[in-house]
Parts: C-alpha cells; structure tokens; sequence
C-alpha cells in the first residue's frame, strides 16, 4: 500500500476553497433578486451545486466500485468509499439547503415530490453502504461486497426516480441555461466548478486518510505475523 | 456445463432448504404470526372506520409482508453458517449462481406460503372486497415478491455474514425495494377500487422491469459476494 504524499494537493485544496469563495460572492452581488422569490433566490448557487455534485459523486462510486470488481485493486474500493462519503454529505446537504429553501418559498419544509424523495432515499441507499464498510472488518470481504451494494444502489437510482415520479410531482421543471435568466447562469455555473473542485479535493483527502488507515493496519499485521515491518 | 446439471444443482439446494424449513416448521408459523400481528396493528392505526381500513389496505398489506419476509432471508444463510455448511456447499463443483438461484426458489416457496396467509387474515380484516380483476392483483402480488425475494435473497448473503446482522439486512434492503413498494402498493391499491384511472398495467410493467433487471444482476453478483 503506497500512501500518496500531500505535495501539490494542500495547494489545491486552498484553491478550491479560495475559488468558491470568490464564485459565492460574485453570484450573490451580481445576480438580481428574483421577480418572485427576491433574495431567497441566492440559495440557488448552494442547494443546486450539491445536488449536481451529489449525482457525479455516485457516478464516481459507481466507476470505482466497477473496476475494483474488474481488476481488484484495493485502491479502486478506498477511492469509491471515498466519494460515497462525500457524495453522502453532499446529499444531506442539498436535502437540508432544499428544506432551507422550501420552507419559505413553498410554505413547507417537505413535500412527498419526485426529486426530493428520489433525493432522500438515494440518501438512505448511500448510508446502508457506508454502515456496510463499517460492519464488515475483513478488507477483501468489504471492498468486494461494497463494490457490488455501491454498483446495484447506483442502477436503481434511475429506477427510483421513475417510481417515485409517477407516484406523485410537484417540484418545478428542470431549468436549463435556455429557460433561466442569463443573469443567473454565469454564478450558477462558476458555483459549480467550485463545488467540483471542492469534491475533489474531498474525495482525495478521505482517500488519502483511508490509505493511511489501511497502511496501519497491513503494518499491525506484518508486526503480529513476527515479520519485518517495510 | 450443461443446463440439466445447473438444474439439478438449483433444484437439490432449493428442496434441502424447503425440507428443513418443513421438519422445523417453528420458522415459518411464527414469521406467518408476525405478517399477522403486524396487520393487527396496522388496523389499530387506521381503522376502525371500515373505508379508512379498506384505503390502507394495500399499503398495510405489503409493508406486513415486507416486515416478516426480512426475517425469512437472514434464515436461510443462517442455518448454512451454523456448523460451517457454506464453506462444504461452496466445495461443491458448479457455478456459485446455482446457489443463488436455489435459496432464491425456496425462498419464494415460503414467502409465497406465508402472502396466502397474511392476505387471507388481510380480506378478512380490512374488509377487503375482491376485485373482479383478482388475476392481474395475483400477477401484482407475484411479481412483487419476486421483486422482494430477488433482492433479499442476495443482500442476506451479506448482511447474515456481519456483526449486526439483524439491523443491516433491512437497512440496505429497505431503500433499494422502494420502487418494488411504490409499484405493489400502487397496484394493488388501485386494483381494489376497480383500476378507474387505468394505471395498474403501468405498474406491473415497472415491476416486471425491476424484476429483471435485479435478477439477472444478482446472478452475476452473486459469485463475487459468497467467494469471500
């Protein structure tokens, strides 16, 4: 097990952070208040960049979670549950920011809509993975099992946003850059680089700890096993 | 190999799971008692009022279903750990779905076995009037299971296998059957009131595709799961 060194990363993660700072700020001062919705608009630079996040965060699970099932290396499974954790709180924070902004434009903080619940129970999928790896202490076993509860909860998400939406629909349609005003895109988009640099940077730091924890751990046994520690 | 030895393979392991089940039978009386129970006590939370009773029906029924049926899949992995049997079946020659597909059919055999029980306790008291449609509600309860069992059959390969099995198993399951929910509970709820909105074959159709899709991905699954 190589543990990756901090090097450029450090350097990045005060990018990423410097860079969100200073796309939140241009999209709160430069975007007017919305005709209906005023300043409560401005959580849209927050609430809608999660989401995206939330969604590419679970691809990457998937991703990872596939070619450790191809090759079985055991870097693919600490990269997957890397991002399931931060995928994971990037769900509950869109479902929180969501509330936050349901509450006064809505009048409710929850309403049994297609994406809201599709959203939370993606949440409830995502946990039941991460309480998997922490039931589970031999390491094979769980990066071998996760990778298939991470790729099987990822093909149902498709499917649980279709049942869900039948069932019931009330959240506002999708707005792309043609349906929104072009005052707001450019703040929206910024917002959502920085959100996916953040991610990254994330997702390599839990890698990174994990590995470390993993190197403890082979070492712990090496030192058991009565062998040279490397 | 040839698909008669699969067969055989499936058919041994489905019918030396249905016999110990028989022999014991303690199993399957009391997860049938708690389908009930649990009906019982959906009653006190919606009736007595026999309309509000006949609303909640489905929902009642398939969610007493899904409650008794979690106890069902940690079982039969559980007798295969107790004097180490999975370790001699996975000795065995043969594809590791086999195995899979085996306890799959067993365990559709009871859990069939015990739906006949709770939605019999289920007409009787939520006053269920039988639809004139009862074949497409046979084929919604049918393919439900499927949907149920398919999955619990593969995640208890898991979950019986971790220290907290018996907390793991529905938390993992749960979230993933909520379209196989949604679409049991839709179409049997509007089969009951006589499916005026025409909406029942639409979900049959999704649970038909769920069905296959968590089918065929749990064979291939399944050889990565009980190996390690």
């Amino acid at each position: 097990m190589v543990v990756p060194r901090p090097g450029a990363w450090r350097w990045f993660g005060v990018f990423a952070f410097a860079f969100l700072i200073f796309t939140q700020t241009l999209a709160i001062l430069t975007s007017p208040p919305d005709r209906d919705m005023g300043d409560l608009e401005k959580i849209l630079y927050v609430h809608v960049p999660a989401a995206w996040i939330t969604f590419l965060s679970f691809f990457v699970v998937l991703a990872f979670s596939a070619r450790y099932l191809w090759k079985g290396r055991e870097k693919d499974d600490l990269l997957a549950a890397a991002a399931a954790e931060v995928g994971a709180t990037f769900n509950g924070l869109t479902l929180l920011l969501g509330m936050i902004w349901g509450r006064p434009a809505w009048g409710v903080w929850w309403t049994w809509d297609a994406r809201l619940t599709s959203t939370l129970v993606l949440f409830l999928i995502f946990v039941g993975y991460l309480a998997l790896r922490e039931f589970v202490d031999d390491a094979q076993r769980r990066a071998q099992w996760s990778a298939v509860v991470g790729a099987l909860g990822a093909i149902n998400v498709p499917i649980v946003y279709m049942s869900v939406r039948w069932w019931r629909t009330l959240h506002q349609i999708q707005s792309n850059p043609n349906t929104m005003d072009p005052a707001y895109v450019l703040g929206l988009r910024a917002n959502a680089f920085a959100f996916l640099f953040i991610m990254i940077y994330f997702i390599h730091q839990r890698y990174v700890i994990a590995s470390l924890q993993r190197a403890t751990e082979h070492a712990a046994e090496a030192v058991a096993l009565g062998g040279q520690q490397e | 190999m040839t698909w008669n030895e699969d067969w055989g393979r499936i058919s041994a392991i489905a019918r030396k799971d249905l016999i110990t089940e028989r022999r014991s039978k303690a199993g399957f009386n009391s997860v049938a008692a708690l389908g009930v129970t649990m009906l019982v006590l959906f009653g006190f939370a919606f009736g007595p009022d026999a309309q509000a009773l006949r609303d909640a029906a489905a929902g009642a029924l398939w969610l007493a279903i899904l409650f008794a049926g979690v106890l069902a899949f940690n079982r039969s992995y559980q007798v295969e750990l107790e004097s180490g049997a999975l370790d001699e079946l996975l000795q065995y020659p043969g594809a590791r779905w086999t195995i899979y597909a085996g306890k799959l059919i067993s365990n559709l055999i009871f859990v069939s076995l015990m739906l006949a029980i709770v939605v019999a306790a289920g007409i009787v008291l939520f006053q269920i009037h039988i639809p004139s449609a009862w074949p497409m509600l046979l084929v919604t309860l049918l393919l439900g299971i499927v949907g149920l069992v398919t999955l619990g059959t593969f995640y208890a390969a898991m979950a019986s296998r971790t220290r907290a099995r018996e907390v793991l198993l529905p938390l993992l399951l749960f979230p993933m059957l909520v379209p196989v929910l949604l679409a049991a509970m839709s179409a049997s709820k509007a089969l009951l009131g006589g499916d005026l909105m025409h909406e029942a074959s639409a979900w049959i159709r999704l649970l038909l595709g769920y069905d296959v899709i968590f089918l065929v991905a749990a064979l291939f699954a399944f050889e990565h799961v009980i190996e390690v």
